[in-house]
């Protein structure tokens, strides 16, 4: 039982897709400037990625190596065509909010990642939990910059007045830099900052380091003659 | 279960097709199935709209509220009359389409920069107390990137502006979607389109527009950044409250009951 909540949950904290894997970043900076999107967000994508995950490993083993990445494809394009026109048919104001990022879902990092690296190699079921769990890990993610997003841009949360609005009598002045995609990004990187903190195993081993500021180890140039006049 | 060799050309040619045709299937059933609900859904939120544009939402408590009490009509824009079409056959893009029944628009008339101009055109009234309350008339024009599609409310002296709704644009998000800001939508309702002497004179203005000007009644704040977008607003305005666009049905009205 420990080895199915491990596959569930390990992609939550420990392996976080977009905190660690650094995968779906641009839907996470596109949708996340109010609470409610990003909600239908997270389950869109959780449920494209559980089930692609499932139906591609049902077919693993007749899948041919030559087309397995159209294959993936097809089976991860049908899936979000199918949840683009359930939204459509069943909130239509939130479908026309997200636009074209439920579309987008296809070119999701995470689900065709998913779907190469797990469910290519593993029976259905555990893939089905391995990407429900990687759903989960999206869904945190978004849904602290949607609440931290939409609480500072428009003093509320989920249209709730949590902060009473400068323009309606209160004391909040709106944050509009909060409602811009940029913002995410820089709470993206406090959340990478926070969870390496507490998962040190984390932490990647830097690809360059900077050299020491000193003369024994920078060789010293000859002094040119303009530099000895600028002196 | 016999060991298949799964990179063989013929499984190959098997799984694509089959999978494709699995999928395809599936997609469309449910497509089919979804797409009753997905029209109704375009419907209310036209409706929406065109309730919205007039800030009648309020006033009724809600949009099916008032949709009971606005009444849709299709009118002949050359003669400015009511003509006897059902209007749920109505669509603008299929007007524009067939034959006869759109004009083009030569450069001097072009004033939106709409290209063709529909023949018969779908209004809304909002009657109370059997009186013509508020009339939601269907605009559009050039923007920067496309055209701005909207609806335009006016009051029942026929010059008092209720609101103005655009349902359909692709402007700069944060620049000329700005048309989209309740804020700004705000600043039209009691701005009035026509001078004493008929002329249309309502239209966005570069900056913001002074209380003490003349024109105070006939000017709206520009958006800054979206200059071109703003022109686009003003341009439309000019077209459709002109003669070739709503002023000869404007100028029926008064005269005739409907």
């Amino acid at each position: 039982m420990s080895k199915y909540s491990e596959i569930l949950f390990r992609p939550v904290f420990k392996e976080n897709p977009i905190a660690l894997q650094m995968l779906g970043i641009c839907s996470a900076l596109a949708v996340t400037s109010k609470l409610y999107p990003t909600l239908i967000m997270c389950v869109a994508l959780t449920v494209t990625v559980s089930l692609s995950n499932f139906f591609i490993s049902m077919i693993r083993n007749i899948t041919p190596s030559n087309i397995r990445i159209i294959v993936q494809m097809t089976i991860i394009s049908s899936l979000v065509i199918l949840v683009d026109q359930a939204l459509k048919a069943y909130d239509y104001e939130t479908s026309k909010t997200l636009s074209v990022f439920v579309g987008l879902i296809i070119t999701n990092c995470i689900v065709m990642g998913r779907a190469e690296a797990f469910a290519m190699q593993n029976p259905p079921g555990v893939s089905f939990l391995d990407g429900f769990g990687n759903g989960l890990g999206y869904s945190v993610i978004l849904i602290i910059l949607g609440t931290i997003r939409e609480l500072f841009g428009t003093g509320t949360i989920l249209e709730y007045e949590i902060f009473p609005l400068v323009q309606n009598g209160g004391w909040y002045v709106p944050n509009n830099f909060f409602l811009l995609p940029p913002v995410s990004f820089i709470l993206i990187g406090l959340i990478i900052w926070a969870l390496r903190a507490w998962q040190k195993d984390q932490i990647e081993e830097p690809e360059f380091k900077m050299s020491q500021n000193s003369p024994e180890i920078v060789p010293n140039p000859p002094p040119t003659p303009s530099s000895k006049a600028a002196s | 279960m016999p060991k298949i060799n799964k990179d063989s050309t013929l499984n190959i040619t098997f799984v694509g097709i089959g999978l494709c045709l699995l999928c395809s299937a599936i997609i469309s059933f449910i497509a089919i199935q979804l797409r009753s609900v997905q029209e109704n859904n375009v419907v209310l939120d036209m409706q929406k709209k065109i309730v919205s544009s007039a800030g009648l939402e309020k006033v009724y408590g809600s949009v099916e509220n008032a949709m009971s009490n606005i009444k849709t009509l299709i009118i002949d824009l050359d003669k400015g009359e009511i003509v006897d079409i059902n209007p749920d056959s109505y669509e603008l893009a299929k007007e524009l389409r067939e034959d006869g029944k759109y004009k083009f628009l030569s450069a001097e008339e072009d004033v939106a920069s709409i290209k063709k101009r529909e023949k018969y055109s779908k209004i809304y009234i909002e009657y109370k107390d059997n009186e013509i309350n508020t009339l939601i008339l269907p605009v559009r024009g050039y923007g920067l990137w496309g055209i701005l599609y909207g609806y335009l409310a006016i009051e029942g002296d026929f010059n008092t502006v209720a609101g103005l709704e655009f349902y359909e644009h692709k402007e700069t998000p944060g620049l000329g979607a700005e048309i989209d800001n309740p804020k700004w939508k705000a600043l039209w309702k009691g701005k009035k389109i026509y001078q004493e002497n008929g002329e249309v004179s309502l239209k966005v203005i570069k900056g913001s527009v002074l209380e003490t000007s003349n024109n105070f009644s006939y000017e709206i704040d520009g958006l800054s950044g979206a200059t071109l977008t703003c022109n686009g607003v003003s341009n439309l305005i000019a077209y459709w409250m002109g003669n070739d666009g709503f002023l000869n049905f404007i100028n029926n009205l008064q005269k005739i009951d409907v």
